[in-house]
């Protein structure tokens, strides 16, 4: 099959992922609403578990080259077109955005492109958040939560749509409160192989952000990519890719917070989130060695699309439309 | 490859990030291969569970008798709990990991650094603890 993958053009692949991830919804819409109103479906226990595994496979692939998380691909996608109850999938979210963030954790801190001077502050608020955001995701009817989530994907497209990002940010003069915690370092910057600086300011406005990030991620149980970045970047002035890094490593405190509590509460069901862990994380290691294939504009928009559809799903479903 | 302006702390939580995330993802492939191939015993017969998946929580809880808390380490023997082992090891690692760094700062005196690890790891262990309450 990688042999498969490897050998597609882009522009077939994209064609064929495109097909198969709108065409699939529709059947597994039918099918989800059969199982959900008879409380099972015709396919034999191990069907879904498989078509899970399959689906995150294919988002783990989008997700590397679109520069998004699993996580926030998952929740919207799976808990609108699979019969689980939100609250599984919720906490499946989060342990696939937790299972990317610790697999990559290393290799980013060892590389410099992951500050710990730089997560540790923001983790902590925004752990004590999430908690508070899965308690409450828990806590309100499932309809409500569709709502707020279908809401929210929304208002994630907006700001992929339309963020811009910075390479090196300006930061003329650090914040008190950073240079209080002596928050800066140095980026090897590979391109013209030379060493940046980086500095940070308004830590104040960025820990207040990640506080509120925190909670949404809690809650509906995705990773926080889509928001740590342009706060890191646009915010506080952190370099593009060290904020990528940074991000990534804040997701394995915050929502190995969040996680504890679905797992306390009995909302993790192992055979619905291990077949999504693996086959994101297998999708996301193909997805990292068809950056070099796939032209990243092109799937960015792609994803996009296709959480727009999600998030309408999402909306649509909560009102019972 | 390790960049020479990364600091001893980085570098020693991610040494100890990374065996903590390989031994978490060998368990987790491991014990779910003995789950689903029913290797070892289920709680909930596989062929049952598509009746509970679409349910919400409290009521999955009611009508399986699954357990809350840490209560599904007391049933190890069951595939469905031994899987979980494997996600709780990787939701905990983090905390050997701030354990491991504490020791760096305190050592420079770097006593803000040592006190939001401390604090982290409290958070950690507070939402481990399962004292933390909600439902529907």
């Amino acid at each position: 099959m990688l042999a498969f993958v490897f050998r597609l053009s882009q522009r077939n692949f994209i064609a064929l992922l495109s097909i198969f991830l709108l065409l699939a919804a529709f059947p597994l819409d039918s099918l989800a609403t059969e199982a959900v109103s008879t409380g099972s479906s015709s396919m034999p226990w191990w069907g879904w578990p498989l078509l899970l595994f399959v689906v995150c496979f294919l988002l783990g692939i989008v997700a590397v080259p679109s520069g998004v998380g699993g996580g926030v691909l998952f929740v919207p996608i799976v808990g609108g077109f699979f019969p689980f109850h939100l609250d599984f999938v919720r906490g499946a979210g989060l342990l696939v955005a937790l299972a990317s963030a610790l697999a990559a954790g290393p290799t980013l801190l060892k590389g410099g492109l992951a500050n710990l001077r730089l997560a540790l502050p923001l983790a902590l608020l925004a752990s004590i958040s999430s908690i508070a955001g899965a308690m409450m995701g828990l806590a309100l009817p499932a309809s409500t939560v569709q709502i707020a989530l279908g809401m929210t994907i929304l208002g994630i497209v907006a700001l992929m749509a339309t963020a811009k990002k910075s390479e090196f940010p300006s930061v003329p003069i650090a914040d008190k409160l950073s240079t209080a915690l002596a928050i800066h370092g140095v980026f090897h910057d590979a391109a013209n192989n030379r060493n940046m600086h980086w500095q940070v300011h308004r830590t104040p406005g960025g820990l207040l952000l990640f506080t509120g990030i925190g909670f949404l991620a809690g809650m509906f149980g995705m990773g926080a990519g889509w928001a740590n970045v342009p706060v890191l970047n646009l915010l506080m002035g952190v370099p593009i890719k060290v904020s990528a890094g940074t991000s990534s490593f804040i997701l394995s405190l915050v929502d190995s917070s969040a996680a504890w509590v679905y797992l306390n509460k009995g909302a993790v069901l192992a055979i619905i989130a291990i077949p999504s862990i693996t086959g994101m994380m297998l999708g996301a290691m193909i997805g990292a060695r068809l950056l070099r294939v796939l032209k990243a504009s092109v799937v960015r928009k792609m994803v996009i699309s296709l959480l727009l559809f999600a998030g309408l799903r999402a909306l649509l479903k909560g009102l019972g439309i | 490859m390790t960049h020479h302006h990364v600091s001893e702390e980085q570098i020693r939580y991610s040494v100890f990030l990374n065996w903590g995330m390989r031994i978490g993802l060998f368990l987790l492939i491991t014990l779910f291969a003995l789950y689903v191939f029913e290797i070892i015993p289920t709680h909930i017969p596989l062929n049952k569970i598509p009746e509970y998946w679409d349910l919400p929580v409290g009521e999955y809880l009611k009508q399986t008798g699954s357990p809350t808390g840490w209560g599904w380490a007391g049933m190890l023997n069951y595939g469905d709990f031994a899987s979980l082992s494997s996600i709780a090891w990787l939701s905990g690692c983090s905390v050997i990991c701030l354990v491991a760094v504490i020791p760096i700062y305190s050592g420079r005196r770097d006593m803000i650094y040592a006190a939001i690890c401390i604090l982290e790891i409290g958070v950690q262990l507070l939402a481990a603890s399962g004292l933390l309450h909600s439902g529907h």
